[in-house]
């Protein structure tokens, strides 16, 4: 139980840039890439926000419209001032493309982006493959910075590759990027705090300078990470049996989420709902953004005893076979009383936008 | 649909981002360690290692914890996230160990107590908690005290500045020099005092002393800040080690305790021990538990289990805390073993006269020597010898076996090189 360097476990980062950037990436070869051990998804994004503010003073951080309000959080916190990017269109429950891509456009060049490299936090909306390459693109043009937060790979699709796409994309077009990895979810290791930081430099010299940086700023919060997180996350991935197995019980955890999408849309539709609820699978991840006002909510929890945050997002990892009928009635029922109550002031329409809980 | 192919756009970056991002120093400790493996000397020994070695030199895991690790394992319970605060299971555990169960503070509901990244995390929540409620008080450390004190103070830009501790010429502690800065300093200013086995001296006031500590510190109204990362392992006991703390409490005082099992339970890489306020009222401590809470959040969201559990099963079940307390006077005991040999041998081979028995009054992991960066840089060229080059040496990595080597390697640092 002797103290990490400073920077962690030099295995379970290997590892962990591995399935980041790829098994072969040529930037793991080139030894580009500063990494450090960090504490979680929260971890890995404030020593990034902690390395921005000493290092990059002038800069601030697009953060999106909604996000995990943490994010808000760690970079008030690490002083690096905030603004927001357009990302989730209420109207179609999607994403609100066009008004991303003007909001990258009229950012000033070089600007700092935070962006969900899958399944993102709240809405579950991502961009397609093509919107992704497209904003690649134009960041491209503007000079703009993305850092990633990827709290979900493998646990979003089922399958780590793919949820990595963005990413990969972002590299393969040149830029240089910032990645804050979590194992939480894919690896159900939420209490251990087990995460990385990389930042891809320049070349390997320039990766050695800031990797020193990022672990002077780990040593006045912490010292150097926890052990036991690291030690079970690099055992499974650098033996092929437990990683084998491990990708096996990601998918099935993802599996199951989906599985559970399909049913709760397939009992509304059979319910007879005339509301449109094709946004439960188009939505991907952890969370569906019901479109739920929080008078709504508010009703399902008091007359029907479900439990979901006030911004009308549904976590399906709660939703089982066993309740997801009830869930899919409550939901049905809740809307119809509404309907023929058209005099109750509560009544809103589900096409208007969620209120923001998070100011 | 415009064409996005890949042709590399032509706003072509010339300057990098990270090119005004300087290499970072080399941590001071870090150095000594790699210098010591890369060392081929037979007699080579490493004193600059902050952590407890056997007498065969080896890192020890205590069985208690090995117990404890089984009975996890057997359990089998989850890994569900911790609440911000921590396990209340430890929370609970740490105050009553480190105030006493029956302390009136712990029954009146007025500490609050967050499980945090040992004692770097917990001086680190404390210090932004002060930025940012005490935005304009300063921070007293001693001189010297821990490294990374300062960094901590830095980062969480509180200002700081010290008093007088050690007094090189009596390799002891410079009280009259420590009690007027301390008596200097502004109102309301925190004072950051090692509970006990002060680092790097192993330096610690006498009862009397401290009694006088909190007469200043209580007509100053400062607020006396404790950073205790040696409970049990400086005496041996854990009552004893937390003495000075008690002493604080017992008059009344508001008191911040930063505190860590990385040594006493050598559970150094889980990260694990508790920063603790002991408020006027249980009101108080709640509102101050919220706001630890607040910064914690975007820090970590929220500590890691492991090592909490491990501190739970050991102090929560009455067979393994006896057995902790029994590992824990074994580790303190060759401690003192240590250094009695090694005074020892330092009496009987300097034929000088010199009084060596500043080492038997130091208590703890380290001892300052005094010996200056020259003669200590001599300790390492000429006697494979690794220390810090303040003069300090780990008698945590100090075996019996090499007590009079290190004696012979004192003496002549001490005598021929100045």
């Amino acid at each position: 139980m002797e103290y990490l360097p400073m920077g962690g476990s030099i295995k379970m980062i290997d590892e962990s840039l591995k399935l980041a950037y790829g098994e072969d990436s040529e930037f793991i070869n080139d030894k580009r890439i500063a990494a450090v051990q960090a504490l979680s998804g929260t971890g890995a994004c404030r020593l990034f926000a902690d390395f921005q503010r000493r290092f990059l003073p002038d800069s601030q951080i697009y953060i999106p419209t909604p996000t995990w309000s943490n994010h808000h959080n760690i970079w008030r916190d690490a002083q690096v001032p905030q603004r927001t990017f357009t990302y989730y269109h209420p109207e179609s429950r999607g994403l609100d493309f066009a008004g991303l891509m003007d909001d990258i456009k009229n950012a000033p060049n070089g600007s700092f982006f935070l962006l969900h490299a899958c399944a993102h936090n709240p809405t579950g909306v991502d961009p397609t493959e093509e919107q992704w390459r497209e904003i690649s693109y134009q960041f491209k043009v503007k000079n703009h910075f993305p850092f990633f937060d990827m709290a979900y790979q493998g646990f979003a699709s089922g399958d780590p590759e793919r949820d990595a796409k963005a990413i990969r994309i972002f590299l393969e077009d040149g830029h240089q990027i910032g990645c804050a990895q979590s194992y939480a979810k894919n690896m159900g290791l939420y209490g251990q705090r087990a995460g990385c930081l990389s930042i891809l430099c320049e070349d390997e010299m320039q990766a050695v300078a800031v990797k020193s940086q990022l672990q002077q700023i780990a040593r006045p919060m912490y010292s150097n990470p926890p052990v036991h997180g690291s030690l079970v996350v690099s055992i499974i991935l650098n033996d092929p049996e437990l990683k084998s197995l491990w990708l096996k019980e990601v998918k099935g955890m993802a599996d199951r989420i989906i599985g559970m999408r399909k049913a709760l849309k397939e009992n509304l539709e059979q319910l007879g709902s005339p509301l449109s609820w094709d946004h439960i699978t188009n939505q991907i991840g952890m969370f569906c953004y019901s479109g739920m006002t929080p008078e709504q909510v508010d009703r399902l929890t008091n007359e029907y005893h479900i439990y979901m945050t006030r911004n009308g997002r549904i976590s399906m990892a709660g939703v089982t076979t066993g309740n997801v009928a009830y869930l899919a009635n409550a939901i049905h029922e809740m809307f119809a009383s509404l309907r023929n109550n058209p005099q109750c002031s509560r009544s809103k329409s589900i096409h208007k936008a969620p209120s923001n809980p998070y100011p | 649909m415009q064409n996005f192919s890949r042709v590399m756009m032509a706003v072509a970056v010339d300057i990098s981002r990270f090119e005004g991002v300087p290499m970072a120093p080399p941590d001071p400790i870090l150095g000594v360690s790699e210098a010591f493996r890369a060392d081929k000397n037979d007699l080579k020994l490493n004193l600059g290692v902050g952590a407890y070695r056997t007498e065969e030199l080896q890192p020890y895991v205590l069985n208690v914890v090995k117990k404890a690790e089984n009975l996890m394992l057997e359990k089998g319970e989850n890994k569900e996230y911790l609440p911000i605060e921590g396990l209340a299971a430890f929370n609970k555990a740490t105050a009553e160990l480190l105030f006493g169960a029956d302390n009136p503070v712990i029954k009146q509901g007025r500490v609050a107590t967050l499980q945090s990244l040992s004692g770097t995390g917990s001086l680190r929540l404390a210090a932004a908690f002060i930025q940012r409620y005490f935005p304009e008080a300063k921070v007293l450390i001693s001189s010297p005290t821990w490294g990374n004190h300062k960094n901590i103070f830095n980062d969480a830009r509180v200002p700081w500045s010290e008093y007088r501790y050690y007094d090189p010429k009596t390799v002891g502690l410079d009280f009259e020099g420590m009690i007027a800065d301390i008596q200097a300093a502004p109102d309301g200013s925190f004072v950051l005092l090692h509970g006990c086995a002060h680092n790097p001296t192993g330096i610690d006031p006498t009862p009397e002393q401290w009694e006088k500590i909190a007469d200043v510190i209580q007509e100053k109204k400062h607020m006396p800040f404790f950073d205790v990362a040696y409970q049990g392992f400086a005496s041996g006991s854990l009552d004893e080690d937390a003495s000075s703390v008690r002493l604080f409490v017992e008059r009344g005082l508001e008191v911040f305790v930063a505190q860590s099992y990385s040594k006493n339970l050598g559970l150094y890489a889980e990260r694990i021990g508790a920063i603790n306020v002991v408020c006027s009222a249980p009101e108080v401590a709640n509102r101050v538990k919220s706001q630890l809470k607040r910064l914690a959040r975007p820090m970590y969201s929220n500590p890691p289990i492991h090592g909490a559990r491990i501190v739970a099963n050991v102090v929560g079940d009455p067979v393994m805390f006896g057995e902790w307390k029994q590992e824990m006077e074994e580790m303190a005991g060759r401690i003192k073993n240590v250094r009695q040999k090694l005074y020892d041998s330092l009496s009987a081979k300097d034929k000088s006269g010199k009084d060596w028995s500043f080492i038997l009054r130091q208590i703890g992991m380290f001892s300052y020597t005094g010996l200056n960066k020259t003669q200590s840089d001599n300790m390492t060229d000429k006697w494979h010898i690794y220390m810090t080059k303040d003069g300090r040496i780990s008698l945590a990595g100090l075996s019996l076996a090499k007590c009079e080597y290190l004696a012979d390697a004192i003496i002549d640092s001490f005598h021929n090189i100045s």
